[in-house]
Formats: structure tokens, sequence, C-alpha cells
């Protein structure tokens, strides 16, 4: 079987090959723009972070024996060698890391419960005045926009240093990370339900209550663990600005240049973060099946 | 009107014995999970020192240092804090692109439709997820120690921090890119290095660009925070003018903050959307 491609006289061929290139190396000017712009910001960005090239290469070794030298004991040996000695604060960093998950579980659970009372009044369909749509959404913005250790600083003057103002620090970030996403859910959901409701008379606290909530808490559950995922990583750091959990101990350690402590504390943390990650992300399967683990 | 037909229950509760009498397990399952979750809660509370006195002391002090912050004024140290907060926008492009730069090539060899053997990927998974674990602030501490203090400790620790998760995002759009297009090019001999180029890379690029500008956005928050710790930037300012309750300078720079995170997350909205269309990103 022979196929037969028409070839076009030389006049029309010629026609659309022009306007071919031309649109192609209009492309490629807009391609080269792009890029001469970009690295144009680049340099200006480079000047303005005052990097420089030469210490990094100079020091860059540093970064390679910073390794070398936190997986090495006093005695000059490899960590490995010794566990016993590694960990030798085993029992104090276990009741660091313990409190650091517990600032993120209180963090969190405070956190998604303010969430969902203010939720309702930031979602599109559910708000009950605009006004008041507005007023809710640019708080949950401010929460959301100014970094969770940002707080923990203020709140480390205000509460005295201590766990405390790390779990409301956490707990207000927190609120404003998941009013966000619930509204958006509740954005999503099935408006036939609140009219059903409402037909019947009843009042708004009650069309939330029993056509919203039964479409959304599964959506809620699964955003809020995830917030815990993320609110573990948070707590491990609060105590660099002394809102406690583990991070206090990792700063000293840094700080002091207890190189063993550091991959101790760090691996501690790593591998706690791992089994969140993964216990997280089997109980949301668990709960809500596949399509819920986004 | 109808009146409803005579219901057997007896009847229908023989049929659905399941309706009506759910097991003791089933049941309690929920009033469980909410007690436990409870428990725990409290026992957080009291575990981590709160108690309704120290709360309320420490609201009214709240309530005062919001009160000291109003009007924010910067004093006269406008033009320090301007420099600062250009040098944290730098130190978030300048750490993003690092980043997506080196995490392009590993992200590769995390993809499983271009390395298939899982021995070889696994260890490039657990590699970046590990580098994931550790936060940026810790990074930042870690480069501190090797490059002194300032910004530039900051670009790299964003940079290695933003590796581990570019690494990710990246594999997972080259492995959800339409495979058919790279048997195209293996159908018309192309090699495996053809393969990428043509085959995925037109494919995802946009995906990608749109998650860095992402990423950009998001780390104009991070690049704030890294100060704290003294690597640069406006969290440094932010930090030094709270330890020294200058309440008014600080209520200022956190308008900045916002300012300027609200004017970037609109910018690069807008280059998502030249990029790559109306299509939502990951």
């Amino acid at each position: 079987m022979t196929t037969a491609v028409s070839i076009l006289p030389a006049q029309q061929l010629a026609a659309l090959n022009a306007a071919y290139r031309q649109a192609v190396s209009r492309r490629r000017l807009r391609l080269l723009l792009g890029t001469a712009i970009f690295a144009a910001a680049l340099v200006l960005a480079a000047i303005g972070a005052e990097v420089n090239l030469r210490t990094l290469f100079s020091y860059f070794g540093n970064f390679v024996s910073y390794f070398d030298r936190i997986l090495t004991l006093e005695n000059g040996q490899r960590v490995w060698t010794d566990v016993g000695e590694w960990f030798w604060g085993w029992r104090k960093w276990l009741k660091m890391l313990a409190e650091t998950l517990l600032i993120s579980y209180v963090g969190t659970l405070i956190g998604a419960t303010f969430a969902f009372a203010l939720n309702f009044f930031a979602a599109e369909n559910t708000s009950p005045a605009p006004w008041l749509r507005f007023v809710v959404r640019r708080l949950l913005e401010f929460a959301r926009t100014v970094p969770g250790i940002v707080f923990a600083l203020v709140f480390v003057i205000a509460f005295g240093l201590g766990p405390m103002a790390g779990v409301l620090a956490i707990a207000i970030h927190s609120t404003g990370a998941l009013g966000k996403l619930f509204s958006e859910i509740v954005e999503n959901a099935d408006m036939k339900p609140v009219e059903g409701i409402r037909s019947t008379g009843a009042s708004w606290l009650a069309c939330m209550r029993f056509a919203i909530v039964p479409q959304v808490t599964a959506g809620y559950a699964s955003y809020a663990l995830l917030r815990f995922e993320i609110n573990v990583r948070e707590a491990s750091v609060m105590g660099f600005v002394g809102a406690g959990g583990i991070g206090q101990e990792l700063v000293v350690a840094i700080r002091k240049f207890y190189y063993s402590d550091v991959s101790a504390i760090l691996l501690t943390i790593i591998v706690t973060v791992f089994i969140i990650d993964i216990a997280t992300g089997w109980l949301r399967g668990r709960l809500f099946g596949k399509e819920a683990r986004t | 009107m109808t009146r409803p037909q005579e219901v057997d229950t007896a009847q229908i509760r023989a049929r659905y014995p399941d309706v009506f009498e759910r097991p003791a397990s089933a049941r309690l399952a929920t009033p469980a999970m909410i007690a436990a979750a409870l428990a725990i809660l409290i026992y957080g509370f009291v575990d981590l020192d709160f108690s309704p006195s120290r709360f309320f002391a420490g609201l009214s002090q709240l309530g005062w240092i919001t009160l000291m912050m109003i009007p924010p004024d910067p004093g006269s140290s406008l033009p320090i804090y301007l420099k600062a907060l250009g040098e944290t926008l730098s130190i978030a492009l300048l750490g993003t692109t690092l980043a997506a730069v080196f995490a392009l090539p590993v992200s590769l060899l995390a993809a499983r439709n271009i390395v298939p053997s899982n021995i070889l990927r696994f260890p490039v998974r657990r590699f970046l997820d590990s580098i994931r674990g550790v936060d940026t602030l810790i990074w930042a501490l870690v480069w501190i120690n090797v490059v002194g203090l300032g910004p530039f400790a900051g670009v790299l620790a964003i940079a290695v921090a933003d590796f581990g998760a570019f690494g990710k995002l990246f594999s997972e759009a080259i492995e959800s890119a339409d495979q058919k297009q790279v048997e195209g090019i293996r159908a018309s001999g192309g090699s495996a290095l053809h393969e990428i180029r043509f085959g995925l890379m037109p494919q995802v690029l946009p995906v990608i660009a749109g998650q860095v500008l992402y990423f950009i956005e998001s780390n104009t928050r991070s690049a704030t925070i890294i100060g704290i710790v003294g690597a640069g930037g406006i969290g440094l300012q932010l930090a030094e003018q709270i330890r020294v309750l200058e309440w008014q300078r600080v209520s200022f720079l956190i308008l900045m903050i916002l300012v300027a995170v609200a004017a970037i997350d609109f910018i690069s909205g807008k280059l998502r959307f030249a990029i790559i269309g109306r299509r939502a990103v990951a």
C-alpha cells in the first residue's frame, strides 16, 4: 500500500515556511528575553545576598568536613562504633522529643478547633454576611502569613520562656493555614442539603451542623493530620527561640560544637519525622480511602 | 393526605439487624477516639505547664504589646529595613533557583519511569527524604558554621532544604508525564537523552516552572525567618527589635513582610498563569 503525501507547490510552501519561521523566531525571542530578565534578577540578587563564590569554594571543604566531624566521637572514632556513647543523652532527648510531639499535637488540635469555628464564616457559600467574610479572611491571612516562629518570639516575651509559647504560636499559625483549607472544602460542598434543611425552617447553625459538617469532616480530618505532620517539623525548631521542644538541645549542641550530639539529635528528629509521615499517611489512607491522600 | 403505611418494626429489625444494632465496636469507636484525643490534650496541657493564671497574665501582656505596636513606625532605620527586605527577596530567589538547578538531574534518578530499578532509586529517594526531614532553620545553623554569619548562609540553607523538596516534586511530575511521547521518540530512533529532552521535558517543564515560582513565593516567608538565627535578611532585624522590645518597629517590620509577601504572591500568580495557562498547579 502506498501513501500519498501531498506536497504543496513551491510558492505556497515558501509562504507557509516563512510564517512558521517567523513564529518560531518570535517564540525564541520571547524565551531569550525572559531568560535575560531572569539572569539579571539573579545577578542583582547575588549582589544583594552578598554571594561570594570564593568563600563558598574555600569553605566548601568545611561543609563536607562538618559532616565528618558530627559523625566522629570525642575519642576520634566513628559514631556508630559506640552507639551507647553517641546517644549518651537519650533519656533527656527522648523526653524533649515527647515534648516536641506534644507541642505539635496540642497546637494542631487548638488550631483545628479555631479553624473549624471560623471557616464557615470565611467560605463564600456559607458566610452569613460579606463584611464578616472579609474580616475573617483577613484575620486568617494574617495568622497564616506571619511565620510561626515570629509568633513564638513575641509569645516568649508575653507568656515567658517554655513550651506554652510554642504551642500558642503553632496554634495560631495552624488556625490560619487550616482555616483557609477548611473553607475551600466548604466551598466545594454540595449546597442541596443546605437548601433542604433551610426549607424546613432551620437556623443557620442547624444548616451548618446537619448539611455541611457531614460532608466535610473527612476532608477536615485529613488536612488536620497533614498539618500535624508539618507542625512536628515546626515544633522541632521552636526551641531555637526558647519556645520548648528538642530544638533547644539542638541549638545548644550546634552553637557549642558538641559535634556528635548534633548528629544524634538530628538523626532522632529525622527518624521521628519519617515515622510521623508514614503513620499519618497510613492513618489517612485507612480513614478516608486512597483519594484523600493528597 | 396519605398516611404512612403501618410498619412492622419488629420485622424490619429482623431483616436489617446491622442498622438497628450496630456492633459495640463500631458504636464505641468514635467516642473512644474522641476520648483518647481529649485525654492526650489534657495531659499535654498539664505537661506543658499550661495554667489559666499564666495564660491570662500572658494575654494581658500581649494586649499591652499590641497597644505599644500602634502606630507602626520605622524610626530612622527605614533604609536599613528596605535593604534587609531586598536581601530577603534575594535570598529567596537565589536559594530557590540553585535548588531547582541541582534538583532537576537528581529528580530524574528518583523517577520510576526513568530509573526502573528499585535498588538504584531507593537510596536516592531516602536521601531526598532525609534532607527534607531537616528544617530550613537547622540548615541555616549548619551553613553559618561553614560560611559564617550573613545572607549567603541563608541562600545555601534554602537551596539545600528546597533541594530535597524539589527532588521529590519534580520526580513526581516526571512520573505522571505521558509515556506515549517518549515512546514516539524511541520509535523514531532517539537515544535515552533524546527521550528525556524531547519526550519528557516539554511536558514536565511547565509544571516544574509553576512549582519553582510557588516555592519562590513560599521561600520569601522562609527567608524572613532564617534571619532569626543570624542568616541575614529582614528576620535578623525583626528578631533584634523584638529582643530590645521596640514594638513600633516590630509592627512596621511585620507589615513590611506582609506587604512583600502579598506582592510576590501577586506577581508569581500572574507569571504562573502566563507560563502554564489556567491549569491548576499542584
